[in-house]
């Protein structure tokens, strides 16, 4: 959307697809309140932030079309087409001159035994049941991973009379915010730090699980612990989303810190194919501000191939979301992060 | 636990087991595109979203070789499936 909104405000016709019935990816299940600066809305929560998006995606009428509930489904690299699905029955090509490839990311899964029973969630799945269809996923949920999305959807859990067993993290210490932490610790609910899910119990659906400490290999050591629950719910990280980008045959590079392979970019998220560039989690996984601003350059980019907009223009936005960038990039995370995008930037593509 | 550990279900598109991904690794089949000509893992509905970095870690824990190393194999359109007579229809814009 950020692209899209850039794009258009330089003049560029855009057509946005998106695979949800909704526009606003992961914001409109985002229920809680925003951090970093106040240049990208610091102390709102997400889902508002996705309608003040929309509402000024709506002053674009004229020049963005918009499909939901629709899949870029392959590119096609011999002749630059996108090929979309729309819902299961509605096929169409398109042959766009630039593309913005930001497909976000999709849930990492830990192999355990019983992994498959019903019941095993992903926590954007619980995410989406609780805040998009205000459905509860069970009656006690065991959290594994104590990122933010760990605890914010504990939290989240409990705000909607949820139980929650506990949260297990593998690391020593908690990976999210205090605050967050500190939320679910005074309402009781113990975390458990290096610690891992050994298993989950059950024969048709998940009854409970064992976990177990892990040494400092992450290999299980001591005793096993037996928890009894109706959910277990892995918040255990995202890797980034770049089916399409691998398609165009894109340079690729695998890079920890942003959570696993992502297409190598110039300062305008442009990637090694000349009509492709890239932004939020598909390029590397942080958080929604930074995904946002990401995506705003991406947009300044592609009007800049165009011949839409200024030069100075363009530099002059560069420069200012650089800079928001920079200061949301600001603390500890941002460092990894900031690390991690060196390893995946060229100053300039020699074409 | 270890037998539990063999059963789990890595690919679920097309039910094929660590269990199983261990045994071709060992016969050296050490790369994505390998394991999926023979166990056609990835191959299903989700395309490898599920699988594929589950895999990728086996091979590196069993080969040795660092993730950056390991190819993570070959990617064709469509990435999600999409119905014969909806393309047959073709779709031009």
């Amino acid at each position: 959307m950020s692209a899209t909104l850039e794009a258009a405000s330089l003049g560029c016709h855009v057509t946005l697809v998106d695979s949800d019935l909704a526009l606003g990816g992961q914001l409109i299940k985002q229920t809680h309140k925003f951090f970093g600066s106040k240049d990208e809305r610091a102390g709102t929560r997400g889902f508002k932030i996705s309608e003040i998006l929309l509402e000024e995606l709506n002053s674009y009428k004229g020049t963005v079309e918009v499909h939901t509930n629709c899949t870029a489904t392959g590119f096609y690299k011999e002749d630059g087409v996108v090929s979309c699905v729309i819902g299961e029955d509605e096929y169409f090509r398109i042959k766009p001159e630039k593309i913005v490839m930001a497909t976000g990311a999709q849930e990492r899964l830990l192999p355990f035994p019983n992994n498959h029973l019903p019941g095993v969630y992903g926590a954007g799945a619980v995410q989406t049941l609780m805040n998009v269809y205000g459905v509860v996923p069970g009656k006690k949920v065991l959290m594994v991973g104590a990122g933010n999305i760990g605890l914010i959807v504990s939290y989240q859990l409990m705000q909607a009379g949820v139980e929650i067993a506990g949260i297990v993290e593998a690391m020593d210490k908690v990976g999210g915010y205090w605050v967050h932490a500190a939320k679910t610790r005074r309402l009781g609910v113990p975390i458990y730090l290096r610690h891992t899910i050994r298993e989950a119990l059950g024969d048709k659906i998940v009854e409970g699980a064992v976990i177990q400490e892990i040494d400092d290999r992450f290999q299980p050591t001591g005793k096993e612990i037996k928890i009894d629950a109706d959910v277990i719910c892995m918040a255990v990280g995202l890797t980034p989303t770049c089916e399409l980008l691998w398609q165009a045959g894109c340079e690729m590079v695998f890079v920890p810190q942003l959570c696993g392979h992502v297409a190598q970019r110039d300062l305008f998220m442009r990637t090694s194919h000349k009509d492709i560039w890239v932004a939020g989690d598909a390029s590397g996984i942080e958080e929604a501000s930074a995904a946002m601003v990401e995506g705003r350059i991406a947009g300044v980019g592609v009007a800049k191939a165009l011949g839409h907009g200024e030069a100075s223009e363009h530099s002059g936005r560069l420069e200012e979301f650089k800079r928001r960038l920079a200061d949301l990039r600001g603390g500890e995370v941002g460092q990894k992060i900031c690390q991690g995008i060196s390893c995946c930037t060229v100053n300039e593509w020699g074409v | 636990m270890s037998g539990r550990q063999e059963d789990i279900v890595i690919c679920r598109c097309e039910e094929i087991t660590l269990g199983e991904i261990r045994e071709w690794i060992a016969k050296g089949y050490e790369t994505f595109d390998e394991l999926k000509r023979v166990l056609r893992v990835g191959m299903g509905p989700c395309q490898g979203r599920g699988c594929r970095e589950m895999i990728l870690r086996e091979i590196s824990a069993k080969t040795g070789a660092p993730m950056a190393d390991i190819d993570p194999g070959t990617f064709r359109p469509p990435a999600k499936p999409v119905k014969l007579a909806v393309l047959a229809e073709g779709g031009d814009k």
